[in-house]
């Protein structure tokens, strides 16, 4: 075998923002992919007729659901903003240190001005879904 | 420095050369998703408190069901490329990602597919 570099060693790295983001924009995105066994449910219920939309809204609106669905809300905007970041470092911008530092920050604070104010949508409109 | 092992160079592996094809993929329902992702949640808040008929009536109207479909279509293929590249980065028995690999395609093509397939019921009348 050739000595090919490896990295990082997970047992002495040090994190930083941007690692920390990098992991997060892929644990977001799986479990995402995992939520949208949530839009499946609402529209299949939707196409089953009345009586299963109807059991799928109080499914949707019972607390654990609801939780499960702020997450998800939050993993959408985090993902959703950090996959901007990625598109503009795809056009050859914003390598520069301080400028990822900035942009990661703005990603995270987007994520979670953007939650907050879906939900507070949400709350606003009777209370849950 | 070499950067290859001494077996990776006598099988002669090297690039698939689809790497490009995943790689554009990606950005392109990245970006179509953003529109279409942004305007569901916003959907998704003014039609939650919706009964089954207002809101079959609303899913049903022309422009809403191809949204809808663009956003499954786009949204499961975007899923599949991210789903392979973490399995391929993380499981190394190549069994376990063989099986993972084509586990995840074929859940992710039947989640589209049944996606799809609840819109077209309803936009045909049906529901």
């Amino acid at each position: 075998m050739a000595n090919n570099p490896i990295s990082p060693h997970l047992q002495v790295y040090r994190p930083q923002l941007t690692s920390v983001l990098s992991i997060s924009h892929r644990i977001s995105g799986v479990f995402l992919a995992i939520g949208t066994v949530m839009i499946l449910y609402w529209l299949v219920a939707a196409s089953l007729g009345p009586a299963a939309y109807a059991e799928a809204k109080r499914c949707l609106a019972a607390l654990p659901t609801q939780i499960l669905l702020f997450g998800w809300t939050f993993a959408f905007f985090y993902h959703l903003c950090n996959g901007i970041r990625h598109l503009l470092w795809d056009s050859g911008r914003g390598f520069e240190l301080e400028t990822a530092y900035k942009s990661g920050y703005a990603a995270i604070g987007g994520a979670v001005a953007l939650t907050l104010l879906t939900w507070l949508c949400v709350l606003t409109q009777g209370g849950g879904a | 420095m070499k950067l290859r092992s001494a077996l990776g160079r006598v099988r002669g592996l090297g690039s698939a050369k689809n790497g490009f094809g995943h790689w554009w993929h990606q950005r392109l329902t990245a970006i179509a998703l953003v529109p279409l992702s942004l305007w569901f949640v916003n959907a998704i808040l003014a039609h939650m408190h919706d009964d089954h008929a207002t809101v079959v009536n609303w899913i049903g109207s022309p422009f809403v069901s191809v949204l809808l479909i663009a956003l499954i279509l786009s949204l499961f293929y975007h899923a599949k490329l991210g789903l392979q590249v973490v399995i391929e980065d993380y499981l190394h028995d190549e069994l376990y990602k063989l099986v993972a690999l084509v586990a995840m395609k074929f859940a992710v093509a039947f989640g589209a597919l049944l996606g799809v397939v609840a819109v077209l019921k309803i936009s045909l009348g049906l529901a």
